[in-house]
């Protein structure tokens, strides 16, 4: 297959998964600015949106005050920031575009849909469906997108890029969520198990749709460091890192070449190393910087397969 | 001048159904208009999901374009389209032999028939193909040749399009779409397929690949998703399981050409390109070309690999050229020419330019190198001041263009704005040439949407219909 193809390919994945992801960060802060809260908390979980994907400074460049109104604006539909979902969406299907051809028509139809009614989508029909419809409406996107790649693309290399993409990006995205939220909710020394921190808890995992899931495996209650193993080391959660890393993994052996082995043997104890981990090591020794270190290894893997594979030299 | 009687394609003179489309007329005749209206709706918004689109230059990425689709189909009886396509076969032949004439003996150019500077001093000669031999002796392997009709209704060569036709996406496209909307139509009327044109194209491009090559590896080059006909590109390599392949994919070395792939280099063997040959390789052509591969002509030249079509093809379809034709077939073949060309006045001509000044007003007036429906005059349709204008510079260049009479284009039922109308139209089918020359039954019908318009471009206003032939 062509690099260009398998590049255009492994960003359409990521781009249609990171539209899905930011739609999942704002619905968190979205559901919890609906509970008791101090507007210091709700500002700062705002705030902690944009830090957490890098976009403080763009954001303050264009819109100053941090309110829910301004941060909405910015990360759905601002075409300058290259992270709104409408820019994700676009991207997604610019890349689907390019390598049309390599797609199945379902699986072009489907992103070119998406964003043709993403490009139409006006505030006043934000505001009417409100943004809780509308995150749901994203999500959905994404998942038929996904259903329509698992269930019409021949399983072949094609397939391998478009997941090494999805499950990169939600590495990356599935960390965050969890950093941002263990930061804000979690301040150093203080006690858990009060009710607001129950709802912050379990929008958190509503978010990354763990609730029911967080229910069956631990039927007990809702503890951070829970929290922390489901989203990080529990392979059957599928977006924990641990699901994400044994997936990555197993596609980039599927599309193995002359120059790949440094990078599957980083990916292999990437995963490893979530598999054999413990929840308790690693809140012990700061669950922050943990995933922070987490997230500079996810980011090395992608520019390692972009060089081995996406755009080599020659 | 004006012209009162267009050949109808559906009814005579008379107001009479053909025959041909007897059927056809019956069941349109039931069908209310709120039903066709309906249908168009429905076939706008299936292209815009599928994507069948075309890039507009200039605006922001992702902002495309429709051509637009007319539902009532243009039908061609049996016997009119065995004629049509033992011309068009004769016509390519012909046309191949003189490319591979020009640049090798020039025996032509030698027997008086054409003036040699008329071929060698066209920009669209190159240099850089004589003397080369390529596979199978095939220059122009995919011709796009458009024909009209005129006068009582007898078929005419408008222009032959021997670079980068475009247009056979539609061709299949619009099928596609007129047997989703009506199924039952097909059931009723014997129409011959058209399916089979990938398949076709495939072989075709396989057969022509360099000598020694068993298995060859065939690519679709692309100029990239922003190029008009993006969708066509891709929607061929689909087609045909091919890698769809820009020029920054690819690299020469030894004289092959590979390109990347996530496994390493692969040799590429024939390159059905879809880009200019002023951009195919910087190295040869335009150096700021950033859509070619550099050394491309040299691996091409070494005959380690084939390109269609052949680089240097455009020069038998210029406009200068063109008035040539006929007497290429009679030169090659020993045959009479099936098909006709449409009178041509060369202006470097004295007494074709005298002629020309003194009819501005009923001509149509086209620059040789131009394409595309740009600086050209219509006669009819222009004012004195844009007459007067236009002769000025055709008197200061007179070789740079020829002069052709307003050909009355026959009208074919179309469903407009006001219900069905009479509207212009041609036909474009496409020609391949390989171990032989090949063409599925019909082609792409261009219409002319604008009531009284003769320019069916799609740049211009033009839209497309299904073509129908139909089987004996």
């Amino acid at each position: 297959m062509l690099s260009r193809t398998a590049d255009h390919l492994y960003w359409m994945a990521r781009y249609m998964e990171r539209a899905e992801n930011i739609a999942r960060m704002l619905d968190v802060n979205h559901r919890m600015s609906m509970m008791p809260q101090s507007q210091v908390q709700e500002d700062q979980a705002w705030g902690a949106t944009l830090r957490i994907m890098g976009l403080e400074t763009a954001f303050h460049e264009r819109y100053g005050e941090i309110t829910p109104d301004n941060v909405l604006e910015f990360m759905i539909f601002e075409p300058t920031n290259h992270s709104s979902i409408r820019s994700c969406l676009l991207a997604a299907r610019e890349n689907a575009h390019a390598v049309r051809g390599t797609l199945t028509s379902e699986l072009w139809e489907t992103t070119n849909a998406t964003w043709l009614k993403m490009r139409d989508f006006t505030r006043e029909e934000f505001l009417d469906v409100g943004a809780g419809e509308f995150f749901e409406w994203v999500r959905y996107r994404s998942h038929l997108s996904r259903g329509v790649t698992i269930g019409t693309m021949l399983q072949d290399e094609s397939l391998r890029f478009i997941r090494i993409g999805t499950f990169l990006e939600r590495a990356d995205n599935t960390a965050r969520i969890l950093d941002v939220k263990y930061q804000i909710l979690l301040p150093a020394g203080e006690t858990e198990g009060g009710s607001a921190d129950y709802y912050q808890w379990s929008a958190l995992l509503r978010s990354v749709s763990a609730f029911e899931v967080y229910r069956k495996v631990y039927r007990d209650l809702i503890t951070p460091a829970r929290v922390a193993e489901l989203l990080l080391l529990r392979a059957d959660m599928p977006r924990s890192m641990a699901r994400c890393m044994k997936e990555v993994y197993a596609n980039l052996q599927g599309v193995s070449n002359a120059q790949s082995a440094e990078t599957e043997r980083q990916a292999g104890e990437l995963e490893s190393q979530l598999r054999f981990g413990k929840i308790d090591d690693i809140v012990r020794g700061g669950l922050h910087s943990y995933t922070m270190r987490l997230l500079d290894r996810v980011q090395s893997l992608g520019n390692r397969i972009a060089d081995d594979f996406l755009v080599p030299v020659s | 001048m004006t012209i009162k009687n267009f050949y109808n394609e559906m009814t005579d003179e008379a107001g009479r159904v053909r025959p041909h489309y007897a059927s056809y007329a019956n069941w349109l005749s039931e069908m209310p208009e709120e039903r066709l209206s309906q249908k168009r709706a429905e076939a706008d918004a299936l292209f815009h999901r599928y994507g069948i689109t075309f890039a507009v230059y200039g605006e922001n990425a992702g902002t495309e374009r429709l051509i637009p689709f007319d539902i009532i189909p243009r039908i061609i009886p049996a016997e009119e389209w065995t004629v049509l396509a033992a011309g068009l076969r004769q016509r390519v032949k012909a046309l191949n032999l003189f490319i591979g004439d020009i640049y090798h003996d020039q025996n032509i150019l030698k027997a008086g028939h054409i003036p040699p500077e008329q071929v060698l001093n066209n920009a669209q000669y190159r240099k850089v193909m004589q003397g080369v031999d390529v596979a199978r002796d095939i220059y122009a392997h995919i011709a796009g040749v458009d024909l009209v009709r005129a006068g009582a209704g007898e078929y005419y060569v408008l222009e032959d399009n021997l670079r980068v036709p475009s247009g056979v996406s539609y061709m299949l496209e619009n099928r596609k779409m007129m047997m989703r909307l009506f199924p039952r139509l097909f059931s009723h009327n014997k129409v011959a397929p058209v399916d089979r044109y990938p398949d076709m194209l495939l072989n075709m491009l396989r057969s022509v690949a360099p000598t020694g090559v068993s298995d060859p590896m065939v690519v679709v080059m692309t100029p990239g998703a922003y190029n008009s006909a993006y969708f066509e590109h891709a929607f061929l390599a689909q087609q045909m399981g091919v890698e769809l392949v820009e020029g920054q994919d690819m690299f020469v070395k030894d004289d092959h050409v590979f390109m990347r792939t996530t496994q390493g280099p692969q040799r590429v063997d024939v390159i059905y390109r879809r880009v200019d040959d002023d951009f195919i390789d910087p190295k040869a052509f335009r150096p700021d070309s950033v859509l070619g591969v550099p050394g491309l002509l040299g691996a091409y030249q070494a005959g380690g690999v084939t390109v269609t079509n052949a680089i240097g093809s455009g020069v038998a379809d210029d406009k200068s050229i063109y008035p040539y034709v006929p007497e290429m077939i009679r030169f090659y073949l020993g045959e009479e020419p099936i098909l006709h060309n449409v009178p041509t006045s060369m202006c470097r001509k004295k007494e074709d330019l005298a002629y020309v000044l003194d009819h501005l007003s009923e001509l149509v007036v086209k620059e040789v190198h131009g394409s595309g429906g740009y600086g050209m005059l219509v006669g009819p349709a222009a004012t004195k001041d844009e007459i007067e204008a236009f002769r000025k510079v055709l008197v200061a260049h007179p070789e740079r263009y020829i002069a052709q009479p307003t050909l009355a284009l026959s009208n074919c039922p179309t469903f407009v704005e006001s219900g069905i109308a009479p509207r212009h139209i041609d036909l474009r089918p496409f020609v391949l040439s390989g171990e032989e020359i090949q063409l599925v039954p019909g082609g792409l019908t261009r219409v002319a949407l604008r009531e009284g318009s003769l320019v069916v471009n799609s740049s211009q206003g033009g839209g497309t219909k299904d073509t129908w032939v139909l089987e004996a």
